[in-house]
Parts: structure tokens; sequence; C-alpha cells
């Protein structure tokens, strides 16, 4: 079995390999096969600027890998901002013994992810580390995008705006926990990585008077609202039972006592919009494949700012707090 | 025939209009009520239920109630999760255990900074893992830190039963099964407790039966009923209760039938008697030491009691709950978290003080989490 050696990351000849045989083939792009020291960008208005180290384990999983959620990450904060994700850089540190075969489907990954945005990976770096320094490969990538909407910000969020969210909720988190414990999952549970650009443009397009957008990863929906309503010192009342939850997911819930809510996200976000837009938001979403599930799920309030209720269908309502913690199960 | 899906499970028990309907039912029947309910609800998840369900919500101003001590992580005293932190610092050692223990602060760390610095500290999702970790290990000494009330003994013993069958000699048990009716007696004896109903805890009621609440109505005065943890589960048991104390009743009833008999699951009994037997006290965090309220190995078994085996690295000293701390008065029905000074302010879930903050079914994490909403 080929595997990644330290002389790959060493600026010999090895590395000179990877970098034209791997990286040039698949990221292919002008600015990139230059092979400067800095990639010389032009862009017309303001931009948008990010970066995300991606770590997962498993690094294969149902609905992904670390290369598709390295480029959609951070295509997706930048898409959250309003803006059209342009440049990416891609920095991978590796371990020494790593398959090349693993390597390569995790480039190829990535590059296929990129055609979603038309955004192109501009720089790069490699680094190879001594077995048994890291786990596997970490990737960062750092991306620009220029504002084709201004000021979308979770500082926004007004009295009367409707929150939206694009999709069901916490298959990415609840894939990758039944990966990482071993559990045979079923084959109809999926993560939902996504490159959420398109739908974005779309809603853009359609002159959405968009307050915030949110993609809702780490922490879940339940952090990324909490966050909103921190941001913009609101309150959030959610719909418990317009939320919408795949029985797989609600199953893994089940089973070890989580909550979909506290589960990462990586192609569901969550939007506020003016009301008067709403239905028509929704109905922009749905024609996306990854937002089928789309849907209002609550409103911008002020009965208890900075927080977020979750009302039931029976009359009764809880703060949804932020989730603490590992994600551990229950016991009994 | 339509496949059955685990939705089908439960959907019905979170039904919008069975949980409205029960609601009205009780509050028309909590009308004829001589006096207020103060409903113990025993099992940590049953407070789950209530606060994640908004149930107080829900009823008249006439019912409220008492999260009792049946949070296995929460009632874990520090002494004992030094004891953990101890095994997990001695070389070649893994220690593994269930869910929240591994937050839970003891006197001066928790298992999960011990694990932040480098000490091989394991969750487990069931104790039979344990097997595979063992046998994977054979040259690391594998401990695994038992916890939990009636629910979780009898995955200790099967797990003991297999590691004998399969000659594993390097597993090792520290043993921290707790029973409910001492502590139940714990809380009742000085008849102080703001205390007139319990909530009997459901999943404990599965292992052992109803059989061992049998002296509580008799003791105490108190109707018990076994409820399951979803929502309708609990409204109905407290009709069921309504109805007792309009009947001038106070007896043990079962509302979840499904699942709970009087005489229990017999061959998981027979199993915890084969290798546990009950142990002098045991000192619970927020109530203090209770007698005869836990689980020990048998004395034929000390070659794999961690107690036994590794007794020199324990520490003895009993350390005090924070003088701050009200949980004993929470537990009691005396105080409610809100009259605590310290809640959500030096005591939150991320730095609890004290027994009840510790797990989310914690009476003050969950008062953390979902409360304050009127």
């Amino acid at each position: 079995m080929k595997t990644v050696q330290l002389s790959h990351g060493g600026g010999g000849e090895e590395a000179n390999t990877l970098i034209h045989d791997l990286f040039y083939t698949h990221f292919n792009n002008d600015i990139l096969i230059k092979a400067e020291d800095a990639a010389v960008l032009q862009v017309e208005k303001k931009i948008a600027f990010t970066t995300d180290s991606f770590t997962v384990t498993p690094l294969f999983f149902n609905g992904g890998d670390i290369g598709k959620l390295a480029v959609a990450g951070t295509v997706n904060d930048l898409a959250m901002m309003g803006a059209r994700p342009l440049y990416l850089s891609a920095a991978f540190i590796i371990e020494e013994g790593f398959a090349f075969d693993e390597l390569r489907c995790i480039v190829e990954s990535m590059a296929k992810e990129l055609k979603k945005s038309g955004a192109k990976i501009v720089c790069g770096d490699t680094k190879v580390v001594p077995r048994g320094t890291l786990d596997k490969i970490f990737i960062n990538t750092s991306g620009i995008g220029e504002l084709i909407r201004e000021n979308i910000s979770a500082h926004n969020l007004n009295e009367g705006d409707v929150i939206i969210s694009s999709g069901d909720i916490g298959r990415h988190g609840a894939t990758v926990l039944m990966h990482r414990e071993g559990f045979d999952v079923s084959t109809q549970l999926k993560s939902d990585c996504e490159t959420l650009w398109p739908a974005v443009e779309s809603l853009i397009h359609e002159n959405i008077s968009i307050s915030t957008m949110r993609d809702a990863t780490r922490g879940g929906l339940s952090a990324v609202l909490n966050e909103l309503a921190v941001s913009s010192g609101v309150c959030i009342e959610i719909e418990e039972s317009a939320l919408v939850i795949s029985d797989e997911v609600q199953g893994v819930c089940e089973m070890f006592g989580f909550e979909a809510v506290d589960f990462a996200n990586e192609g569901t976000f969550v939007l506020a919009v003016a009301s008067q837009h709403a239905s028509f938001a929704v109905e922009i979403l749905r024609m996306f494949g990854f937002c089928k599930d789309a849907a209002v799920i609550g409103r911008v309030t002020q009965k208890y700012p900075r927080k977020v209720i979750l009302n039931s269908s029976y009359g009764s309502s809880r703060f949804l707090d932020l989730p603490k913690g590992e994600l551990l199960p229950r016991i009994c | 025939m339509s496949e059955l899906r685990l939705k089908d499970l439960y959907a019905g028990f979170r039904n919008t209009d069975t949980i409205s309907l029960l609601a009205k039912q009780i509050t028309e029947a909590a009308e004829e009520l001589d006096e207020d309910l103060n409903i113990m609800e025993v099992c940590g998840g049953h407070t789950h239920t209530i606060m994640k369900y908004g149930l107080l919500q829900l009823l008249p101003k006439n019912i409220s109630f008492v999260h009792g001590p049946g949070c296995p992580v929460c009632i874990m005293p520090k002494e004992r999760i030094d004891h953990a932190i101890a095994l997990a610092n001695m070389d070649d050692a893994i220690l593994i255990t269930l869910g929240d223990m591994i937050r839970i602060p003891g006197s001066k760390s928790s298992l999960s900074l011990q694990r932040a610095q480098g000490k091989d500290i394991r969750p487990l999702y069931t104790p039979m893992d344990a097997v595979k970790i063992a046998q994977e290990n054979p040259k690391k000494k594998v401990i695994f830190f038992a916890i939990g009330f009636e629910t979780t003994t009898p995955m200790t013993a099967a797990l003991i039963k297999t590691m004998l069958e399969q000659k594993i000699t390097n597993l090792f048990f520290h043993i921290n099964h707790v029973l409910v009716p001492p502590a139940i007696d714990a809380i009742m004896a000085d008849a102080k407790a703001r205390v007139n109903a319990f909530i009997g805890p459901s999943h404990v009621s599965v292992i052992s039966g109803t059989k061992i609440f049998e002296q509580v109505p008799v003791s105490y005065n108190t109707p018990l009923v076994v409820s399951g943890f979803e929502p309708v589960d609990v409204l109905q048991g407290i009709l069921m209760i309504i109805k007792q104390k309009l009947q001038d009743k106070a007896e043990v009833q079962i509302q979840y039938t499904r699942s709970v008999t009087v005489e229990g699951n017999i061959k998981a009994q027979k199993m915890i008697k084969t290798y546990l037997q009950p142990r002098e006290h045991f000192r619970w965090r927020g109530i203090g030491d209770i007698p005869l309220s836990a689980m020990q190995l048998k004395p034929e078994y000390a070659s794999f009691d961690a107690e036994v085996v590794f007794s020199e690295v324990l520490p003895n000293e009993a350390i005090d709950d924070h003088k701050l701390c009200i949980c004993g008065a929470i537990l009691r029905g005396l105080s409610t978290p809100m009259d605590c000074e310290v809640f959500g302010g030096a005591c939150t879930p991320n730095t609890p003080l004290g027994s009840c903050m510790v797990s989310s079914e914690g009476a003050c994490n969950a008062y953390f989490r979902y409360g304050g909403i009127r």
C-alpha cells in the first residue's frame, strides 16, 4: 500500500510530485498552478473572510468525508454572510504512513464539492508529521467571498422576524456519533453535509429580506439559536412541532438520551427573514433537494430577551439552553 | 401489515390531545383535594420528563413536585469520585464507567480533567463493552466503576458472569450500585419532608418489581404510583395518585404496566444475588450516610473487587458537601433550587457545587436547563 511519507512534506522531489500529481490535478486553476508564494486575487466588492479546521473522526462517514466537510464548511460560512465563495486555501497536516488512496479520495471529494459553489482553491500547504503525533489527517481551509448582500448579521434580528430552518436537524452529529462509537448504523442515517451556496444565492437573487443566516454546525440548532438571541438581544420562540427530525435521528436520540437540537448539522442552516417574505423563502429553499424539509420553525419576540424558548403543542414551554460539555449517553 | 417503527412505540405517549386531556382531568380532579399534593418523583428520569415537557405549567397550583434522590450520578459522594480518579491514576490502568460520571467533580478533579491529562478513562454505552476492552488490553488493569440504581445492577452482574465464564483476569469492579427504598426511608425518616405522594421509579421497578415499595404506603401513608417516563405516563400517574387521595387510599399502583410487574425480573434479581450483597452503609451526596443502601461484591469475589485489590491507593476520608449547598433540603421538598443562593451563580452545570446540579437528571440541573418559565 502506498503511503504518505515524511519526505512528501519536505519540499523536495517527493513533495513536488504530491503537489503536482494530486493537488494541481484535482484543484486545477490558473491561480494555483502559477505556484507563486502567494495567490494574487482581484475582488471587486467587499469581501468576507473565514477559516476553519477539520479534524473529524471517522474521516469517511455516510454522506460525506473530511474533504467534503472542509470545503462545504468554509464555503457555507461565507454563504451565511451573503458572500459568494470565491477563493479558498487548503492546508493539509498528514500523519506519516497515511494511505495515499485515502488522501486521493479526500482530495477528489474536495474537488467535487468545490464545483457546487464555483469556489477555487488558490493556495495550499502540506505538512507530514511523524506517526503518532496526529490522528491521520487534519485539514484547514480559509476562504474569501464577495458580499453580494450586505448587512446579514447575527446582530440583526428584529422583533417580528420569522425563523426558518432549511431542513431536518441533527443528521451529521448523529451519523458521526454512531460511526465513532462503532454502532452498526442503518444506511438511512446519513450526514446532511452539503454546500449551501446555491440555495443562499437564490434567496438573495429573489430579494428575500434576510436579517441573519447561520449554519447549525457544532452545538446544533440550540447553540445557533442561543448565539443569535444573545447577539441581537432578542427572544427566539420555537414551535417544537415544527422541527423536522428524521426517524433515524430521533431513534438515536431515544436510545441514548440525546436531543436532536444538540446534534451538529453540516447542511442545515437557520435564517431569519422579514415575516412577509417567510413563505416565499421557504418555497425557494424547497426547490433545492438538500432543503426539501425547509420550514418556518419560530419567530423573534421580546418575551425573554437573550433566551430561546421551545413551545410545545400542548401549551407548555421551556428554555432551550446551550448544550453543555461533551455528549454523553444517559445511564438508565 | 406495516413494519413497526420506533416512533410507534412512543408517539402515543407524547400525543398533544392526550396530554391536554389528562391535564384537564387532573385539574378537575385536583379541585376536590383537601390538601396540597407534594409529589416526590424519586427518579431523575421523571424529573427530566417533568422539566423537559414543561408539565408543571399544565398542572393546578395545588400540585407540586419534590425532586427525589434517584439520580445515581448526583448522589455519588466526592470520596467515591476520588476513588475513581485514584484508580485511573494507577500505572497501566484503564478506568471505564457510564455516561455523566465522566464530568462529575470529586474533591479536586474530575475524570474528564484526568482524561485530558492523558489518563485512560473511557465512557461506555453498555457494561458488556468492558469484556472487549479487557481482552484487547491483556497487560492493563481494566477497572469498571459501576454506578446506578437497581436498574443497572443486573448489567454489572451479567458482566461479572461473562468475565468469569471467559476467564478474564484483568477486569476489576468498583461497585457503587445503590438502592431506592433505603433512600426513600432516609428522606422520610424525620417526618419533616414535605412529601405526601410518590411517583415510583419505573426502570428500577422493571428489575426489582414493585414489591420493594410495599412498605412505603404503609409507613408514610402515601400513595406510590410507578409510572413510565413519557409525559402521558407521568400525567396518568399523577391522576392515579389524586384518585387514591380522593378515596383516602395509600397503596402501590402500577401505571407503567407495559413494563413493570409486582415481582419484577426474577432472573436478573437472582443474578445480582449471586455476586453482590448489601453493604453496611453508603454515604449519599446531599443526604448523608444511609445503612444498607448500596451493594458490594461478596467476599468470595474479593480477587476482582477494586476496593479490596487496590485498597492502598484509595483515599478514605469522607468529604462533605459545599456548605452553601442546600441539596439536602431540596431532596426533602423543604426548598426548591430557586431558594438556593448559589443556584445559577457559583453553582452551574459546568461548575456544580452540589449533587442536584451535577447530572442532567438532577433537580437543579433540570431547573437550570429548562426552568424559569411560568
